[in-house]
Order: structure tokens, then C-alpha cells, then sequence
């Protein structure tokens, strides 16, 4: 018992401030919010052929746009643009409640809001979440999963991973949805009660990332289940999801202002 | 010993025409000979050629520090291997789930993962298969999955008890398939590193580092001492957090919160060490062919080193403290044993091999990269028991650490950290395998008259183990499954593909 005392009192006390405090410092190499600058030649196509997932198209106004939905933010783009218009910023606050919101324009971005009047309404402090890994590689998994140790205590917020759908008021998703786990997904969003959320939890299960357009998978979830909640990365930085679930509850978070 | 292999090293290519072809008989005996004398069955597999099938064995001598690759030709069956050589049994399953050749003799090819038949296209419903059964007074069976109580990935379990005695653990895979290696053909292409780093996403650095390997080999090129150290550092850095959070898994698992608690930190701490290097905590982005992409600047070098004293320090309270619990050890002492002979026979890897005494790891047997120079002991321990799986675990975790120190003490005066990649070599084989921290990772590539993948064929620790588990639930009570599961820790999609 003394040794366990012990160890309690050298191992601290390392729950994260944030959201009332400060975010926990992100690494300086860390690969946020896309930034695109402009002039860009119109007939250039380096970064839209660089891209593995098709991630950066020209809109109708023949501007350059990258879709973080898609996006793996490998940084293959930024590495091959001959002029430097794409960057990866420090900016960790990419959950976006619409898929749409997620397409990144040239010049400075504004922050996609993630808020759902639903969640807000029923779940504000209280949310209880069946995960399904329906083709996730098992990053996204560990790293939703780390929500729930001490330093970041989700808990607090009254989120919490739960055993059955049967507790939960969502679903989060994470992978593309494989063919084998179609049925499976479909079961267990049947059986979380009404008014229910789900959350789509990286590039997979937003747009099939890595895998979009295999036969074996589907292009993510919102091809088989509404989507509430979009949060983006491969796989999102615990930051990203836990800043997107407490906008998406509609509770207060600092805003994350760095620009490059 | 039969058949003599010609052998390869790790990392070697060689012209695909000098793979030698035997006939079945032959190939059989060498094959089952070989794994007898105690090489193990790296990968074997099929590919089509004329009419028929051409079929691929790689074996790893450990003892020899050789790999060796032999084939023979087969129409739509041969006289299966698993009766004499049960490792035989998971790639055996596989080649007739993907091309319909049937082992003929093998004891039951039920479906491995489910996937499309890569000659009609076929996807056999997932799950839908015949299992073991049981009958009896006070016999019943659990089933649990795909989807689990946890936040991990899905995958169906059968339990065969009697009470509360296993029996028999049937574990039905395959609902992770995403088409991997079909979609490897051909490449590479934009998304193959993508491909690599996300086969199992806790093992973002090792399998992309058997791929980095496969791609130096095939357009020879040698890679930047300085990435080598870099790419041995993340791959230390990726056994450490995993590691580290199995401890606290099975911590949790027996009910000692302390090491849980202490352990889920600790184990982020060591990600945010791989996001110093890279940005992301899994290493994505990090290995390229030909090198890496981000370097250690002295300062980064200084702070890596001071945060990991700090890991270290916190690591070592939190370990103790669970180690020298008799409550926690009365727990995993005895608990899901498995033998020396059984590893062996069943061709277990990794943590899960060495747990049972066996010495092979990839680092010390076949050592590639900066292990070369400096590889880190193999541990081992000899129970078998989960004890015995969690403490190689505690033992390779003060390796990985002793191991990032001296590389990170020893920085280079050179600064190059990629070389350009040559177009790979037309009709050439590649055999890389690489110490994941579950265990052996194979890949094993060919290109075509274009230098183009005729084949890419990878083989997951977990493929190799997940029959371990099974093996090792028999006779337990069922409530120790959580447990027993924990301290093999496999992967799904990794098996999946």
C-alpha cells in the first residue's frame, strides 16, 4: 500500500488543463489545418497529381482547394509544389459537423463549425459513445482510445466510450467500412436508441482515406450511415477529436489562433 | 534435411528466374525438413503463371541468419504441407481462399479472412462457415464479435467450454479486408507507402520500414547511415509505447489500476516522442524509400533525450510497482501457457515466441538497417505464461530504451538523410523482413519486364499467431480470455489485409 502511495505521489498529478487552460503543446512538426496561398498557374497540376487520395481539385472559380475529409496530410503536396503554395499549419481544430465545411480555400481559413443542435440539446453533458471499427488500421482506435487515460480524462465532459450500443447515444466510427463489417455497423447503429449521433473518425471513415474506391470497402461512413460529426486526420490528433467533440456538444473551447 | 535452399540475405534482391523450382514432391519434403530442423515459414503463397499457379515458399533460418525462397508449379491442387508441418496451416487456408488450389489432404480449409476469390471475384459471406462443435451435458458455446466491448478492432470469437473450462478457442478473422494486396499490384504507386503505414496502424514503422527495404533492394540503392538510425530510433520508439500500453492493458485486466492509469500515459508520452520526429504520433510521413524525411537537429536530439529520462523515470515506478504485486502476479503466472514445442510447431513469433524461450528476433538473427551495428539482445523468458509475455515485454522496453540512447549519443557528422530512388529492376525478388513489436514482419516483392510489382505479398506477425491465442485459451476458464488475449495483443487488420 505505501509503495503504491509512493508511486502516486512521484507519478503527479497530469490531467491536461484544456479546455479552461491551455492546450497541451503540439509538436513543431505537426501537420494541421492545410494553408494555401495564391497566385497559383492556372494550368499547373503538380499537387492534384501528387495527392494519393485525390484530395486537391480546382474549384469552379478554377482556385486550387484540398479537401480535408480526403486529406491524409502526408505532406506529399507541400513537398512538390515548385512554389510553396501548400503548407500544413499548426492549426489542430479541423472537425467540421458538415462534409462540405471541410474543403480548404485559398487564403486564411475560418474555423468549420462543428456544433450540432441535437448533441447540443440531448448530450451537452452527458454522451455515451459505442465505437465500431469498421476497417480502421487501429490508429485511429488507439489514439480516440487515449481519450480516456488520465492526461486527457474525457470523462470530465461526461463523454465516455460505453461496452453495448445499447448504452451508448452514438456511434463513433473509424475505417472506411469494409464489406465484412457493413452488416455489423448497420446492427449496431440499429440498436442505439433514438435521437442517436455518429461520429466519423478519420480520413477512412470519412472518405475511405487510404482505400477510397476499393471494391472490398465503401467510401466511408456517410455512404451507409447520417453523419453528425467529421473529424479529419490519419488519424486525427487526440487534440482534433477531443476539441471537435466539446464544439460539437457545444461547449466552450479556446480558439486556436496560431497562423502561419 | 532434404532439399538444399540456395539462401538470401534480409534485404537482398535477386533475379526472379534464379528462384529455384522444384517439383512438388521435392519442394514438399524440403520445405517440411527445413521447418523440422527449426527454420520457420516466412510466408508462402501463390501466383498465377500459364494455366496454373506457381507457388512460393520463404524460409527464414534464424540460427543461420539465411533466408531461403524456393517454388514449384502446381495446376489446381497438390498434397497440402499442414499434415506434416501444422505451420503450414494459415497459408495454406489462404492460397485456396485466394485462388481456389486446393491442399489436397489438408485437415479443413475453412475460410481465412473472407475475402473476393481473386480468380471469380467471389466474396463468401463473412462469418458464414462451419465451426468446431461441441456436445455434451453442461456444454455450451460463447460466441462475442465482430463488434467487441472495447474500443479495438473487430474480429469473431468462439468458445467451446464446459462450464467455465475452455475447451477450444475458435477465432473467425476477416473483417478488416480492405483488398490490400490486390491493390499492391501493379505499384507501386502514389498510395503504397499509405498502404504500408496503415496494414496495421500501431505498426506504422515497421511495416513501412520492410516496404523502405523492398524498394532500396529493388532499385539497389543503399540508404544514408543517418536514416538508418533514425528509421531503428521510431521503430524502438513504436515497440516502447505499445509495450508499454499491453503492461497497463493487462494491469487493467487483472484489476491493478495504478499501472493502468500510470501506463496509458506513459505509453502517449512515447507517441509524442515519435511526433517530435515526425509530426504524427504513429510515424506517418516519416520513412521513404530511400531514407526519411525529417532529421534530428541537436535540439530536437537534447529534448528527445531528456523526455526519454523522463519516461524512463515514470516507467520504472510503474512497472515495479506491478511487478512486485503478488496479487498481480498470481494472476498472470499459469494463466494461457503455452510450450516451447508448441511455438514451434505452430510457428509462433515475436513477444509471443520468445515468451516461450525460443531466441529468434529479426534484429539479432537477420539484422538490417542500424541494426546492423548495434541490435538489441534478444529477450526472453521461458514460462509461456501471460507473466512470461508481459515481462519480455518489460525486458525489450529497457532494451528500446538503452537502445534510442546510445543512438541518439552518437549522432553522425554527416547529414544526408535520403537518397533518390533509381526505377527498380525489371523480373527481380526481394525477401525483407523486419522485428515489428509483435514480431517478424515479411514482405516479399517481385517486379515484372517493367519493373512494375508483379506481386507484393506481406505477412503480419499476427498471421503466424493468432493460432497461439486459440492454443493457449485451451483449458483456462473462460474469464481469463480478456487476459489472455491482452498478452498476445494481435492485430486484425494486419491479418485482414
Amino acid at each position: 500500500m505505501l509503495r503504491v502511495l509512493r508511486a502516486r505521489l512521484q507519478q503527479k498529478h497530469r490531467t491536461m488543463g484544456f479546455p479552461s487552460g491551455p492546450a497541451p503543446e503540439m509538436p513543431d512538426r505537426f501537420a494541421g489545418r492545410p494553408v494555401i496561398q495564391e497566385p497559383c498557374p492556372g494550368d499547373c497540376r503538380v499537387c492534384r497529381d501528387t495527392c494519393p487520395v485525390q484530395a486537391i481539385r480546382r474549384g469552379e472559380d478554377g482556385r486550387v482547394e484540398l479537401d480535408m475529409g480526403r486529406c491524409l496530410f502526408c505532406g506529399a503536396c507541400s513537398e512538390a509544389c515548385p512554389k510553396g503554395m501548400i503548407a500544413f499549419g499548426p492549426d489542430y481544430q479541423l472537425a467540421s459537423a458538415r462534409r462540405g465545411d471541410m474543403v480548404v480555400s485559398p487564403g486564411p481559413g475560418t474555423r468549420a463549425e462543428a456544433v450540432s443542435e441535437l448533441a447540443r440539446k440531448f448530450f451537452s453533458r452527458s454522451l455515451k459513445l459505442r465505437q465500431v471499427s469498421a476497417g480502421g488500421c487501429n490508429a485511429c482506435e488507439a489514439d480516440v482510445n487515449v481519450l480516456g487515460t488520465p492526461a486527457w480524462d474525457m470523462g470530465r465532459f461526461g463523454i465516455q466510450f460505453v461496452a453495448s450500443p445499447r448504452h451508448a447515444d452514438g456511434l463513433l466510427v473509424t475505417g472506411p467500412v469494409t464489406g465484412n463489417m457493413l452488416l455489423a455497423l448497420e446492427k449496431t447503429y440499429a440498436a442505439v436508441p433514438e435521437p442517436r449521433i455518429v461520429i466519423a473518425c478519420g480520413a477512412c471513415a470519412i472518405s475511405g482515406g487510404p482505400f477510397a474506391d476499393h471494391p472490398e470497402a465503401k467510401n466511408g461512413v456517410d455512404s451507409v450511415l447520417p453523419v453528425d460529426l467529421f473529424i479529419p486526420g490519419c488519424p486525427p490528433h487526440p487534440l482534433t477529436a477531443l476539441d471537435g467533440l466539446l464544439r460539437f456538444l457545444g461547449r466552450p473551447v479556446p480558439d486556436c489562433k496560431k497562423v502561419i | 534435411m532434404g532439399l538444399f535452399i540456395p539462401h538470401i540475405y534480409n534485404g537482398e534482391a535477386i533475379s526472379l528466374s534464379s528462384v529455384p523450382v522444384v517439383q512438388v514432391k521435392p519442394f514438399r519434403l524440403a520445405v517440411i525438413a527445413h521447418v523440422a530442423a527449426g527454420d520457420l515459414i516466412s510466408a508462402m503463397f501463390a501466383q498465377p503463371l500459364g494455366d496454373g499457379f506457381r507457388l512460393y515458399a520463404v524460409l527464414c533460418a534464424p540460427l543461420r541468419e539465411q533466408l531461403g525462397i524456393i517454388a514449384t508449379d502446381v495446376a489446381d491442387s497438390y498434397p497440402a504441407l499442414t499434415p506434416d508441418c501444422p505451420a503450414a496451416n494459415g497459408f495454406e487456408r489462404e492460397i485456396f481462399e485466394q485462388w481456389g488450389i486446393r491442399p489436397e489432404g489438408h485437415p479443413w480449409l475453412k475460410p481465412i479472412r473472407f475475402q473476393p476469390s481473386r480468380m471469380t471475384g467471389q466474396t463468401p459471406a463473412v462469418g458464414i462457415t462451419e465451426f468446431f462443435s461441441m456436445e455434451g451435458g453442461e456444454s455450451h458455446e460463447v460466441a462475442v464479435g465482430p463488434v467487441h466491448a472495447g474500443v479495438i478492432e473487430p474480429g469473431h470469437f468462439r468458445f467451446l467450454c464446459h462450464g467455465e473450462t475452455v475447451f477450444h478457442l475458435e477465432i473467425s478473422l476477416g473483417y478488416q479486408h480492405r483488398g490490400i494486396e490486390r491493390a499492391l499490384a501493379g505499384g507501386p504507386g502514389g498510395r503504397t507507402i499509405h498502404y504500408m503505414e496503415t496494414l496495421a496502424g500501431d505498426t506504422t514503422v515497421g511495416h513501412a520500414a520492410a516496404y523502405c527495404a523492398v524498394m532500396e533492394a529493388l532499385s539497389g540503392i543503399q540508404v544514408p547511415p543517418v536514416a538508418n538510425s533514425i528509421r531503428a530510433i521510431a521503430a524502438e520508439l513504436e515497440r516502447m509505447a505499445n509495450h508499454i500500453g499491453d503492461l497497463g492493458a493487462l494491469a487493467g485486466d487483472v484489476g491493478f489500476l495504478p499501472t493502468l492509469n500510470y501506463c496509458g500515459r506513459i505509453r502517449g508520452d512515447v507517441l509524442n516522442l515519435t511526433a517530435m520526429l515526425c509530426g504524427n504520433r504513429f510515424g506517418r510521413t516519416l520513412l521513404t524509400p530511400g531514407g526519411v524525411r525529417f532529421g534530428i537537429d541537436p535540439d530536437r536530439r537534447q529534448r528527445l533525450l531528456t523526455r526519454l529520462d523522463a519516461v524512463e523515470k515514470d516507467l520504472d515506478t510503474a512497472l515495479s510497482l506491478m511487478f512486485s504485486a503478488p496479487s498481480v502476479l498470481a494472476r498472470l503466472e499459469r494463466t494461457g501457457t503455452l510450450s516451447m514445442d508448441l511455438a514451434r510447431q505452430i510457428g509462433l513469433v515475436g513477444v509471443a515466441a520468445r515468451a516461450c524461450g525460443l531466441s529468434h528476433d529479426v534484429r539479432t538473427g537477420l539484422p538490417y538497417g542500424a541494426y546492423r551495428f548495434d541490435s538489441p539482445p534478444a529477450s526472453t523468458f521461458h514460462s509461456g505464461d501471460c507473466f512470461a509475455r508481459a515481462y519480455v515485454r518489460k525486458l525489450e522496453v529497457e532494451q528500446s530504451i538503452a537502445f534510442i540512447r546510445r543512438q541518439l549519443n552518437a549522432p553522425s557528422a554527416q547529414n544526408e538523410l535520403r537518397k533518390p530512388l533509381l526505377p527498380l529492376g525489371p523480373d527481380r525478388v526481394t525477401v525483407a523482413l523486419t522485428e515489428g513489436w509483435r514480431g517478424d514482419i515479411c514482405h516479399v516483392a517481385a517486379t515484372d519486364h517493367e519493373g512494375r510489382f508483379a506481386f507484393y505479398k506481406v505477412v503480419d506477425p499476427s498471421f503466424h499467431n493468432w493460432l497461439g491465442l486459440a492454443f493457449a485459451l485451451r483449458g483456462q476458464q473462460i474469464s481469463d480470455f480478456p487476459l489472455c488475449n491482452k498478452s498476445f495483443n494481435l492485430s486484425y487488420c494486419g491479418h485482414d489485409l
